[in-house]
C-alpha cells in the first residue's frame, strides 16, 4: 500500500509537469493554429539557461527564474511568433510541420554551442527537506510542481475566458481576418500567445530538468509526453489535456513501479520510457473522425514534372557518372557515394509522400530501420529478400497510418513521431532487431544468382535502383494517381464529394512511401555489411527531413540534391561532420535553412529550376539585341515571373518542362 | 457641398494578375444610405474589401471624411469608426454571444454599453446570451452580426450581402435594422444583388460591372436600368 501510494505522488508530480508543458502547446497550437514541435526544445534550452544562470553565474534562483520566465522566455516567444512562424497558421499543415521541425533542430544546435556537452545537474529545490506524509516521502519539488501546475491553469483559465484579449485568442483561430474587422489585433494576440507558451514551456522543462537531467534529447523528446497529453483534448482543450497528462504521469509511474511483476520485465525495460508514444496511439484510436475541412484550396505552385523519356535520359547519365566514379574512386569515397544514394532513395519516399501526397512523416530512417533488419534477418541476399523487406517495411508503415485513418495529416505526422521513438527504445533494442548497441550483420544483394560484391558495383547498382525509383515517382505523378494524390492534397472536401475514398488513398500512399524507405534501408545494410541501430535513430529522420526541405520536397532533383548534401554533412571530416565543436553550429545553419526555405515545399530547386527561364528570358534578348547576328532561340517565358498566387500547376509544369538537367550537374559537382 | 464621408477615385485593385477593379469612382455622402448593386462578378465584395483595409489596392486613393487613408490596415480602420459587416457569418461560431459582444467592444465602445445596445435591439440575443454563436440559426447569426453595427456607432457602416443564404422574410427584418440605423444618421453602404430589397431603403444607388461603376443615381432611376446592366445591355 506505502508503496502504491509513493508511486502515485511521482505520477502525481510527472504529471502536473506534463500537464505545464502540454498547456502551453495547447495555447499556441490553438490560437495560431502552428503545433510547435520545438516545444519541448525550447524547454529544453531554458532549462539550460536557467542551470547558467542559477548555477554557473550563481544568480540567486528566484533572479534565475524570473530572468528566465519572466524576460528571455516571452521574449523568445514574441520572436518566434514574428519572425518564425507567423503567417504559418493558414499555410498547408507540412509547411508549419517543416519549419518546427527545423527550429527543433537550430534548438538543439544551439544548446550543444553555447553548453558543449558536459555533466551539469540541476538541484531539486530544498533537497534537505522531506515531507513524511504516513509512509510516503513528497518532496518540495513535487509540491511546488503540483501547486504550480494548479496556478497555471487557473491563470490560464481566468486568462482565455475572462478577460478580452484571453477571448480575442479563442475568435482568432477561427477567422482572424473577422477579427480584424471588429478592431482587434490578432499579431498582438498570436504574439501573446506565443509568449505565455513559451514561458510555459520553460516553465516545464526548468521543473523536469532536476529529474530527467539536462540533456538535450530527454528534454527535447518531453514534447511526445506533453502533446499526447494535449492529444486527449484534441490539442484544444485545456481541462482535458489535463486529464491527460495526469493518466500519464500516473500510468507511466504505476509501470516504472510495478513492471518487475510483469512476466518477461526483463525484455521490457524501455516500456517506461515509450509510454507517451503507446498512450498517443491509444487516444488515436479513440479520437472521433476529424471533419473535412473545406476552403483549403491553396494552389501551389509546383515543381516542373519531366517527360520520362528526358528523365530516363539523365537518369541514364547519373549512372554513367557514378559507372565511371566506381572506376576511379577509392572503396572509402564510394562508401559516401553509396550512403547518398540510400539518403537518396529515401528521401525520394518523403517526395512521394510529402510532396505529391502532403503529408509529412517525422520517422522515414525507422522506416528503413525496418527495412534493414528485415533484410538483415532474413539472410536472403537475393531479390526475393529485397522484396521481403520492403513489403515488410510497408506493412509496418500502413501499421502506422492505420490508427489516424480518420485523422488530419498532423496526427498522422505524431503518429510517426511516436513511432519513431517508440522503435528507438524499444524495437531496436530488443532481442529481435540490433539488440543493444550490438552490430547486426547483412550480406551484398545478388540478383538473379550474379553476385553484386565489390563496392564500385554495389554503389552502381544502388544509383540504378535510385534511378528506378525515380523514373516510378516521376511514372506516379504524371499518372492517374498522381492525380488523386494532387487532389487530395489541395482539397479532401472536394475528393470527397466525388466519391474518392481518401482514407485508403492515404494508407497506401503512406505504405509505399514506407516501402521506398524501407528498400533503402535495406540495400544500405547490403552495402555496409554491419548495421547498428544507431543508423536509424530518430533525430536522423528530423535531419534528413530538414535537407530535403531545404532542397525542395516536390522533385526528383530536389531529393538528389537533400542527400549528397546531407551525406557531406554526415561525413565530411574537418570542419562539419563529426567535429564535435562545429556540430552544433552546423544545425544552427541547417535549421535557419529551413526556416528561410522550408516554407516553399519546393525549396531552393524552385530557384534553380528558374535558372534556364531568366537565361532565355532576361539574358537572350538582351544579347540579341547588342549581337543581331545570334541565332539565339528565344522564347516567350512569359510563366518565368508568375507570382506565388497562380492557382494550379499547369503553366508552372509546363513553362519548366525541360530543367532535370540538375541532377547530372549535381553528380558533376561530386 | 459637405465633404463625403468615403470617396474613392479611380481605385484599381487585382487578384494577382487579374485585374478586378478598373478606375471605380464612388461617393458616399455623409448620412447617405447607398446601394451598391450589380451581377456577380462585378467587384463589389472587393471593392468592400479595398475599402475596409483588407485588401490592398494597387492604384487610386480612398479617402475617408476627407482624409487620404493609404495603407490603414483593417484593425486601424475598425477602431477609428469603420464599422465591416462581410458577407456570410461574420461571427465566431465557437465563441458565446455575449463574448461575440465583448469582442465588439474593440471597436471602442466600453462592453456595459454594447451588451446593453444589442439586447434592447435584439431581446433574442439575451435568451441565447451563453449559447455558442455557430449552434444558432442563421438569421440569429446575422442578428448578431448586425448588433456590431449597431453597438460600435460607426462614421461609415459597410455592409457586404446581409441577404446571402437567408430566407425573404428575415432579410426583410434586416433591411428593417439597416433603416434604423440610418436613421440614426450613419452613413451606409451596402452591397446587394437583390435590387429592390436594397433600393428600398438607399437614398442613393451604383451599379457596377466589369470592375467600374457604369450607373450612379436615385433609387427609382436606378431600378428601371437594373435589367439592362445586368443582361448586358448599358455595360
Amino acid at each position: 500500500m506505502g508503496a502504491f501510494l509513493s508511486y502515485t505522488v511521482i505520477g502525481i508530480f510527472t504529471g502536473a509537469a506534463y500537464a505545464i508543458a502540454a498547456s502551453g502547446l495547447v495555447l499556441t497550437y490553438s490560437t495560431t493554429r502552428v503545433f510547435n514541435i520545438a516545444h519541448g526544445a525550447v524547454g529544453m534550452v531554458f532549462a539550460f539557461l536557467y542551470w547558467d544562470f542559477s548555477v554557473k553565474q550563481g544568480l540567486p534562483v528566484w533572479l534565475s527564474l524570473i530572468l528566465v520566465l519572466g524576460v528571455c522566455a516571452p521574449l523568445t516567444g514574441v520572436f518566434i511568433q514574428r519572425v518564425i512562424t507567423r503567417g504559418l497558421g493558414n499555410a498547408p499543415v507540412g509547411a508549419s510541420l517543416v519549419v518546427t521541425v527545423a527550429m527543433t533542430v537550430m534548438l538543439i544546435g544551439i544548446a550543444r554551442q553555447i553548453w558543449p556537452p558536459d555533466a551539469r545537474s540541476l538541484e531539486q529545490y530544498f533537497p534537505d527537506h522531506l515531507i513524511h506524509m504516513g509512509s510516503v516521502i513528497v518532496t518540495w519539488q513535487q509540491i511546488i510542481t503540483v501547486v504550480v501546475s494548479i496556478l497555471v491553469a487557473a491563470g490560464l483559465y481566468v486568462l482565455l475566458s475572462r478577460t478580452r484579449i484571453g477571448t480575442a485568442m479563442r475568435a482568432s483561430v477561427d477567422n482572424p481576418d473577422l477579427l480584424h474587422l471588429y478592431g482587434g489585433r490578432s499579431d498582438i494576440v498570436a504574439a501573446l500567445a506565443w509568449a505565455v507558451g513559451t514561458s510555459l514551456a520553460a516553465l516545464g522543462g526548468i521543473l523536469l530538468a532536476p529529474v530527467i537531467g539536462l540533456q538535450y534529447f530527454d528534454l527535447t523528446l518531453l514534447v511526445i509526453s506533453a502533446y499526447a497529453a494535449a492529444m486527449l483534448g484534441k490539442l484544444t482543450n485545456l481541462p482535458l489535456t489535463y486529464v491527460g497528462a495526469m493518466g500519464l504521469g500516473l500510468g507511466q509511474s504505476y509501470i516504472v513501479g510495478y513492471l518487475q511483476y510483469i512476466p518477461g520485465h526483463d525484455k521490457l525495460t524501455g516500456l517506461p520510457a515509450v509510454m507517451p508514444a503507446l498512450f498517443l496511439f491509444a487516444i488515436l484510436v479513440l479520437l472521433p473522425q476529424a471533419p473535412l475541412r473545406i476552403g483549403q484550396v491553396k494552389g501551389l505552385v509546383s515543381a516542373p514534372v519531366p517527360t520520362l523519356g528526358r528523365s530516363a535520359v539523365f537518369g541514364g547519365g547519373l549512372i554513367v557518372v557514378v559507372i565511371l566514379m566506381a572506376a576511379g574512386m577509392a572503396d572509402s569515397d564510394l562508401l559516401l557515394v553509396g550512403t547518398a544514394a540510400t539518403y537518396g532513395i529515401v528521401m525520394l519516399s518523403l517526395v512521394l509522400l510529402t510532396g505529391y501526397g502532403g503529408f509529412v512523416s517525422l520517422a522515414q530512417f525507422t522506416f528503413a530501420g525496418v527495412g534493414a533488419v528485415a533484410y538483415a534477418k532474413l539472410d536472403q541476399p537475393n531479390l526475393f529478400g529485397l522484396l521481403v523487406a520492403v513489403l515488410i517495411s510497408a506493412a509496418v508503415g500502413a501499421l502506422v497510418a492505420l490508427p489516424v485513418l480518420r485523422l488530419t495529416g498532423l496526427y498522422l505526422a505524431l503518429a510517426t513521431m511516436a513511432f519513431g521513438l517508440l522503435m528507438d527504445k524499444v524495437v531496436f533494442t530488443s532481442s529481435w532487431a540490433f539488440e543493444f548497441n550490438n552490430p547486426l550483420n547483412a550480406k551484398r544483394l545478388s540478383i538473379f544468382g550474379t553476385h553484386v560484391n565489390s563496392i564500385g558495383n554495389y554503389t552502381i547498382m544502388m544509383t540504378v535502383f535510385f534511378v528506378l525509383i525515380s523514373l516510378v515517382v516521376v511514372a506516379v505523378r504524371r499518372g492517374p494517381l498522381g492525380r488523386i494524390l494532387i487532389a487530395t492534397r489541395d482539397s479532401q472536401a472536394a475528393c470527397g464529394t466525388l466519391g474518392l475514398d481518401i482514407r485508403w488513398v492515404r494508407v497506401a500512399l503512406f505504405a509505399s512511401s514506407a516501402g521506398v524507405a524501407g528498400l533503402a534501408g535495406a540495400l544500405l545494410a547490403g552495402l555496409r555489411g554491419t548495421i547498428v541501430s544507431n543508423d536509424f535513430i530518430f533525430f536522423n529522420s528530423l535531419l534528413l527531413l530538414v535537407c530535403v526541405a531545404i532542397w525542395g520536397v516536390t522533385s526528383v532533383s530536389g531529393a538528389a540534391m537533400g542527400a549528397i548534401f546531407l551525406m557531406l554533412l554526415n561525413y565530411l571530416p574537418g570542419f562539419l561532420g563529426k567535429n564535435e565543436s562545429t556540430q552544433g553550429l552546423l544545425f544552427i545553419l541547417l535549421g535557419a535553412g529551413a526556416i528561410l526555405i522550408g516554407r516553399n515545399p519546393n525549396g531552393l530547386m524552385f530557384w534553380v529550376f528558374k535558372i534556364p527561364s531568366w537565361i532565355q528570358g532576361g539574358l537572350f534578348p538582351v544579347l540579341a539585341d547588342r549581337f543581331p547576328g545570334m541565332a539565339l532561340k528565344v522564347r516567350d517565358f512569359a510563366g518565368g515571373d508568375r507570382d506565388d498566387e497562380v492557382i494550379g500547376e499547369p503553366g508552372g509544369a509546363h513553362a519548366h518542362r525541360d530543367e532535370e538537367e540538375v541532377d547530372s550537374d549535381a553528380v558533376a559537382a561530386r | 457641398m459637405s465633404v463625403p464621408i468615403l470617396e474613392c477615385v479611380d481605385v484599381h485593385a487585382a487578384y494577382g494578375r487579374i485585374e478586378v477593379l478598373r478606375g471605380v469612382d464612388l461617393k458616399v455622402p455623409r448620412g447617405a444610405v447607398v446601394a451598391l448593386l450589380g451581377p456577380n462578378g462585378g467587384g463589389k465584395s472587393t471593392l468592400l474589401k479595398v475599402i475596409s483595409g483588407q485588401m490592398e489596392k494597387t492604384s487610386g486613393h480612398v479617402h475617408m471624411a476627407g482624409v487620404n487613408v493609404h495603407g490603414a490596415s483593417a484593425d486601424d480602420l475598425a477602431r477609428l469608426g469603420l464599422t465591416t459587416i462581410p458577407e456570410g457569418r461574420s461571427v465566431f461560431p465557437n465563441l458565446t454571444v455575449e463574448e461575440n459582444l465583448l469582442l465588439m467592444s474593440y471597436a471602442g465602445v466600453a462592453p456595459d454599453k454594447v451588451f446593453d445596445t444589442a439586447y434592447s435591439y435584439f431581446p433574442r440575443l439575451h435568451e441565447r446570451r451563453y449559447q455558442l454563436a455557430g449552434t444558432m440559426s442563421g438569421g440569429e447569426q446575422q442578428m448578431l452580426a448586425m448588433a456590431r453595427a449597431l453597438t460600435s456607432d460607426p462614421a461609415l457602416l459597410l455592409l457586404d450581402e446581409l441577404s446571402m443564404g437567408l430566407a425573404p422574410l428575415i432579410v426583410d427584418e434586416l433591411y428593417e435594422t439597416v433603416a434604423k440605423i440610418a436613421e440614426s444618421g450613419v452613413s451606409i453602404l451596402c452591397v446587394e444583388q437583390f435590387a429592390r430589397t436594397a433600393l428600398r431603403v438607399s437614398d442613393y444607388a451604383a451599379v457596377m460591372t466589369g470592375g467600374r461603376v457604369v450607373a450612379t443615381g436615385e433609387p427609382n432611376e436606378i431600378n428601371e436600368i437594373m435589367a439592362d446592366v445586368i443582361l448586358g445591355g448599358a455595360a
